[in-house]
């Protein structure tokens, strides 16, 4: 995990990029029924998702996304699926707080969220902090609404 | 001739150098508004500090000096699009003007089975009101095809016009592509089998001479805030004979005759029957600045110049080799375009980086975009007071957009 001392603007472009260019969890799933969903879509923006949440024992075994969305919202939605695998809630909750707090520029644990950090400038760009936080949100929600409760 | 430089001295919003990002804003989104000039906000002023008072019925001076003010608008306004002045009605904006005539007129009048004609390439303004119309009176709404380069036919329009068809609405100018509609065309042929025709002018009025009577619409609907007037207040614009057809779809104070306490009420003719409440006094008068100003620029002036910047846009663009441009042919100042390779809102972001304001997105013309096949553009639109050094801008950082990520990190 890249501490923020060597995390130059550099490797923050290139996190996003290759998040964007070539996402690892963007698919519908499959078997969609063993999946907690939310679809999300704002007038503020043209991004329009859908997430999909899957949990076994309380541990998250799979984060899924897809629809129509922009480099930043792309990337941070993919971003936060890498994070979420392998967490239980409280983890995931802890770690989607932190990110909140970084974007809106309050202080927070960067020990947690990893290339998530790459988003670290999103408060230049104010009209930007909805893609930022659109996949997130989503993730959130179902998190929140006690979900994942294991289907299957 | 138009000098923008001239021009921006009667402008806040320039004289005082506002900054984005901590750049001269370079403002590209007039499609969406527009800036005032000082006798807009004075006329705004004046009514807030010298002139306040309610329409109507006035027993004292400033009451009665605010029904001639009011009177004074609608004559402008008639004056601007060549009607009489009680065929004006104020409204909120375009977008209340389209619902007025669904809700009074269109729900009054259509049965089961009539149809209502569209295009792809409204605006949601002028498309949703007649979905709920058509849901309350079991009419249809279909939509003709444009032309493959995006235009709207009169042939397309003869093509799926019927005795069914009872209204036909339709942009003069679209809000994505900037195309001019054969408006007085297309009337015809609505009328030629009994259809009204709804002329949306939100992008036609506040950049062209308009003549109602010539181009012969039973309705017409524009915003203030597009052509240097105040936000929250338009115009209808009636044949007289279709408002006094038209149901009012609010009413209330300032519209009614007399009404009892049996639940009995009738109502004041046209217009006064449509504007129920106190009005958005402030925002009329204002209106009425914002046209006499327009009006002391020329507004064919006004719209050779735009053709000119559109020109101009189109040529330093496509010199960029960067920019995929979905309207290089259409009349209006707008052109709708996406970097090589950048979605349309990551492009946006960038050109705010760099102090421009240029409006990503699907522009609420949903349906049109699955006509352009792609899922956003980002749109820069003119006005009178856009220079050439305003575009110059645009197309250099079009030319640098593949760095887009330096909104962030520079
Ligand atoms: C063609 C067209 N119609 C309607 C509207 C809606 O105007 P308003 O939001 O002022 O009601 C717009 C504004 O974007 C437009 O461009």
């Amino acid at each position: 995990m890249p501490s923020s001392i060597e995390l130059t603007p550099q490797i923050m472009r290139e996190i996003i990029m290759d998040h964007y260019s070539s996402p690892r969890h963007k698919m519908t799933p499959k078997d969609a029924a063993d999946y907690s969903t939310t679809h999300s879509a704002s007038v503020n923006c043209i991004d329009d998702i859908n997430v999909y949440l899957k949990s076994k024992d309380g541990v998250v075994t799979d984060a899924l996304w897809d629809g129509t969305a922009c480099a930043i919202s792309t990337a941070s939605t993919d971003i936060i699926c890498d994070l979420l695998l392998g967490k239980k809630d409280e983890e995931a909750l802890y770690i989607i707080e932190q990110y909140h707090h970084m974007i809106h520029e309050e202080p927070y644990d960067s020990s947690v969220l990893e290339e998530a950090l790459a988003f670290m400038n999103t408060s230049k760009q104010a009209a930007r902090i909805h893609c930022a936080t659109i996949g997130w949100d989503a993730f959130e929600s179902i998190i929140k609404e006690g979900h994942c409760h294991e289907r299957g | 001739m138009i000098d923008p430089l001239l021009i921006r001295k009667d402008f806040p919003m320039y004289r005082d150098h506002v900054e984005m990002q901590g750049k001269p804003l370079i403002w590209l989104d007039n499609a969406s508004t527009t800036f005032k000039p000082d006798c807009v906000i004075e006329a705004i002023e004046r009514y807030y500090k010298k002139e306040t008072s309610n329409s109507h019925r006035g027993d004292y001076d400033l009451c009665y000096q605010m029904d001639q003010e009011v009177m004074k608008t609608r004559k402008a306004v008639a004056n601007l699009i060549h009607c009489k002045p009680e065929e004006v009605v104020f409204t909120s904006g375009t977008t209340e003007g389209v619902n007025l005539i669904s809700f009074g007129w269109a729900m009054e009048h259509l049965k089961k089975g009539d149809e209502i004609l569209l295009n792809e390439a409204e605006h949601a303004s002028n498309v949703l009101p007649w979905y709920k119309a058509a849901k309350v009176t079991g009419a249809v709404v279909k939509f003709v095809p444009l032309t493959e380069e995006g235009r709207v036919s009169v042939e397309n329009l003869k093509a799926a016009i019927s005795n069914k068809t009872k209204i036909v609405a339709c942009a003069h100018v679209t809000n994505v592509l900037g195309y001019i509609a054969p408006i007085k065309e297309l009337a015809k042929v609505a009328h030629e089998h009994g259809a009204i025709f709804v002329m949306d002018g939100a992008q036609s009025v506040p950049h062209m001479k308009i003549d109602v009577k010539d181009l012969d619409v039973d309705f017409l609907v524009f915003s203030g805030h597009k052509m240097c007037g105040p936000t929250g207040i338009g115009v209808l614009y009636g044949k007289y004979s279709r408002l006094e057809e038209t149901q009012p779809y609010m009413s209330g104070g300032g519209m009614n005759d007399k009404f009892n306490m049996c639940g009995e009420a009738t109502f004041l003719e046209p217009p006064a029957r449509f504007e129920a409440g106190t009005q958005h006094l402030a925002g009329i008068i204002g209106l009425r600045a914002a046209i006499e100003y327009l009006q002391s620029i020329g507004l064919e002036e006004i719209n050779k110049y735009e053709e000119e910047l559109k020109a101009y846009a189109v040529k330093k663009l496509e010199e960029t080799g960067n920019a995929i441009i979905y309207n290089a042919k259409s009349e209006a100042g707008i052109v709708t375009f996406n970097i090589k390779d950048v979605f349309a809102q990551d492009g946006a972001t960038y050109l705010n980086s760099r102090g421009i304001a240029c409006r990503s997105g699907q522009h609420c013309a949903k349906i049109l975009n699955d006509f352009l096949k792609t899922p956003a553009t980002i749109r820069a639109s003119f006005y009178f007071y856009t220079t050439k050094d305003d575009i110059d801008a645009l197309a250099d950082a079009v030319k640098n957009g593949g760095n887009y990520l330096d909104a962030f990190f520079n």
